[in-house]
């Protein structure tokens, strides 16, 4: 704001210390609720301060899991997730930057049409196209393994068309001096492309990492096999018990671990990140 | 260093659209040729032929003495200077200069060698380990400039190198490239719209209009004897008068005086007059035409007085303490009129 004005200035801080409160304070119950005994919540409620079963409660998760809903250790289902996570996030930039990279510096045959065909798959998300990617997945026999869980997410028109319009903005002359220098297309890709998309790499990572990691439903449909479960989907499979209460101080304290990661890159990455989203000079 | 030549070289888009008609052009070893015409007469399209990042449609292009039209660019031996500069904008200036060089295989002292050398030239040594974008616009040049230089190239192409600089900045860059040029002795071809530019730095211009070439000379016959009306109006500031006139006899009449031409004429011819090269006389003086004021502008060491001759606009540069009526008596310098055919512009003698 361009004025300074006092009452300006707090009402700013309380909007902001209120929005803070707002997002914040679901997570602080999570935590304090996961520090607790499992006969603290039989009351009903939630206690607002912190219990004495905190060390015990995340060890046994992250060790031994909950053998009673099938749960294998979290470490295990955190592993799974990291590299669903990284797999995805980096498989998707690489095939959308390679992507963007022919249709905008080559003249082939049948680019637009290409383009066109990248263009329209945007409106086919994975939930759209679920049941016949299963399908797929299935026939090739990818159920339960790694790669069934991650290459039918990799493909990305979204990234592909961030890159393309990263490259549109990076001046033709820059091209031309690479090729008067004596660099082909694969040199000027590696040396001058690649690090000047080095910020927008870097955005686009931290988004993907975390739309990697959240992946519920896809993964949900395709392991049966406990060894592959992911920490997003086991949540939900550890509230889900039958005949029994769920076992609150759990449930939080796997929802606490799930949430760490993406938190832990955000923070790391953050300044790559925003430069990415907000620089234009090129 | 290589002598480069041009031979019905033409260009023509997808469309049929032709941006460059039919050039022959032969440019000698170590010649500093300019082409100079107005936006969009194909300077830039010409120039980016040789180059070789334009394909050429029509003729030939050879560079020291080997035909180059379908060679890649970096296998042309030539160096481009662009007019945005074209740094590598994640690379210090130090690996701006060397990434042709490394490209090419080069040992690595010797490109260490030739970059500390094209420093030096250039007085860019302070900041080879800087970002482009922490350099000014000069110091960009420069820097555009060291990557060519480096190469020792057989040609350097510039295009519009000095446009996006002040005007200050821009006569200092000017009167640099000239220097290195003849230090270095190396073939350059160079694209301005500015005629100032081009008359101060070439040994040869070419002036393009339309995609065609108008005329080819050194700054001073092309100064001196335009070849036609367009050259006469775009070389020389302030402009050229050009005047519609009765001649007779090799003598041009207008506005009441009577102008010899060079060529014993006679009908309709273009007269052309520059300002510079006409003399106030007193009333009544034999010959002399007559100029109607309309408004005077103050150079310092000259005014610029701007009026009417029968209806034509005219301007004549006088001395800056002229006395000034509401009408001036003018006659040309001898020898200074220029002769054009009324409907070609082509000039007479
Ligand atoms: N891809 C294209 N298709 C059709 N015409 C084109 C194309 N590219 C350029 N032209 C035309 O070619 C002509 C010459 O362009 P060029 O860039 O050589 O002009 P220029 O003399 O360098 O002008 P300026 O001083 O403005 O840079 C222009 O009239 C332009 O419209
Ligand atoms: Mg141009």
């Amino acid at each position: 704001m361009v004025e300074n004005r006092p009452i300006l200035n707090i009402l700013a801080h309380l909007v902001l210390i209120l929005g803070v409160l707002v997002v914040a304070f679901p997570i602080y119950i999570a935590f304090i609720a996961s520090t607790h005994g499992p006969t603290d919540f039989l009351s009903g409620l939630i206690p607002l301060t912190p219990g004495h079963d905190t060390w015990h409660t995340y060890m046994t998760m992250l060790t031994t899991g909950m053998q009673t809903s099938g749960m294998p250790p979290l470490s295990l289902q955190m592993m799974n997730s990291l590299i669903m996570a990284l797999t995805i996030a980096i498989g998707k930039i690489s095939i959308s930057i390679i992507s963007a990279y022919a249709i905008v510096y080559f003249r082939f045959p049948f680019r637009n049409l290409a383009f066109w065909l990248i263009f329209i798959t945007l409106m086919l998300p994975v939930e759209v196209r679920i049941l016949p990617t299963y399908k797929v997945v299935a026939d090739l026999g990818m159920l339960d393994t790694y790669a069934g869980l991650t290459i039918p997410l990799i493909a990305s028109a979204t990234a592909t068309f961030l890159f393309r319009q990263v490259f549109l903005t990076i001046p033709d002359e820059l091209m031309e001096a690479a090729r008067i220098d004596g660099a082909g297309p694969m040199k000027f890709f590696w040396d001058i492309l690649l690090p000047m998309s080095r910020n927008n790499i870097a955005a686009l990572f931290v988004i993907l990492f975390i739309y990697g990691w959240n992946q519920y439903l896809w993964p949900l449909l395709i392991t049966t096999d406990a060894s592959h479960y992911t920490i997003v989907m086991g949540i939900k499979r550890m509230a889900d018990v039958a005949d029994s209460q769920p076992q609150w101080n759990y449930i939080m304290a796997t929802a606490i671990l799930a949430m760490l990661p993406p938190v832990l890159v955000v923070i790391f990455m953050q300044k790559l990140f925003v430069k990415g989203l907000i620089e234009t000079e090129k | 260093m290589a002598a480069i030549t041009l031979e019905a070289v033409g260009k023509s888009y997808a469309g049929g659209v032709k941006v460059v008609h039919s050039i022959d052009l032969a440019i000698e070893d170590g010649e500093f040729v300019v082409l100079v015409g107005p936006s969009g007469c194909g300077k830039s399209t010409l120039l980016r032929m040789v180059a070789g990042l334009e394909t050429v449609t029509e003729g030939q292009i050879s560079i020291g003495g080997r035909m180059v039209n379908e060679v890649e660019p970096a296998e042309r031996d030539i160096a481009m200077v662009f007019q945005n500069y074209a740094l590598y904008p994640h690379m210090t200036v130090r690996q701006n200069l060397a990434y042709g060089l490394k490209n090419r295989k080069m040992a690595k002292d010797e490109i260490t060698r030739r970059v500390d050398e094209a420093a030096q030239i250039l007085e860019i040594g302070a900041f080879l380990d800087r970002k482009p974008r922490a350099l000014s616009g000069g110091q960009r040049q420069r820097v555009a400039m060291g990557r060519a230089i480096v190469r020792e190239p057989a040609a350097f192409l510039f295009d519009e190198p000095l446009s996006n600089l002040d005007a200050k900045l821009r006569v200092q860059m000017r009167g640099e490239i000239k220097q290195l040029q003849a230090r270095l002795g190396t073939t350059s071809i160079y694209v301005t719209h500015d005629q100032l530019e081009a008359m101060t730095l070439a040994h040869r211009l070419v002036v393009l209009n339309g995609g065609r070439i108008e005329q080819v000379g050194t700054p001073l016959e092309v100064y001196r004897k335009p070849a036609s009306t367009f050259v006469a109006a775009f070389i020389g500031s302030p402009a050229m008068n050009l005047l519609e006139a009765r001649a007779e006899g090799g003598v041009a009449h207008v506005g009441g005086g009577r102008v010899p031409l060079e060529a014993a004429v006679s009908g309709t011819v273009t007269l052309g007059l520059r300002p510079e090269d006409v003399r106030p006389v007193d009333a009544g003086t034999d010959g002399a035409f007559v100029l109607k004021l309309a408004y005077v502008e103050e150079l310092g060491a000259q005014k610029l007085v701007h009026g009417t001759v029968e209806g034509h606009k005219f301007a004549c540069a006088l001395p800056s303490d002229a006395l000034l009526g509401d009408e001036l008596h003018l006659v040309p310098e001898p020898g200074a009129a220029h002769g054009f055919d009324a409907q070609s512009g082509k000039r007479l003698g």
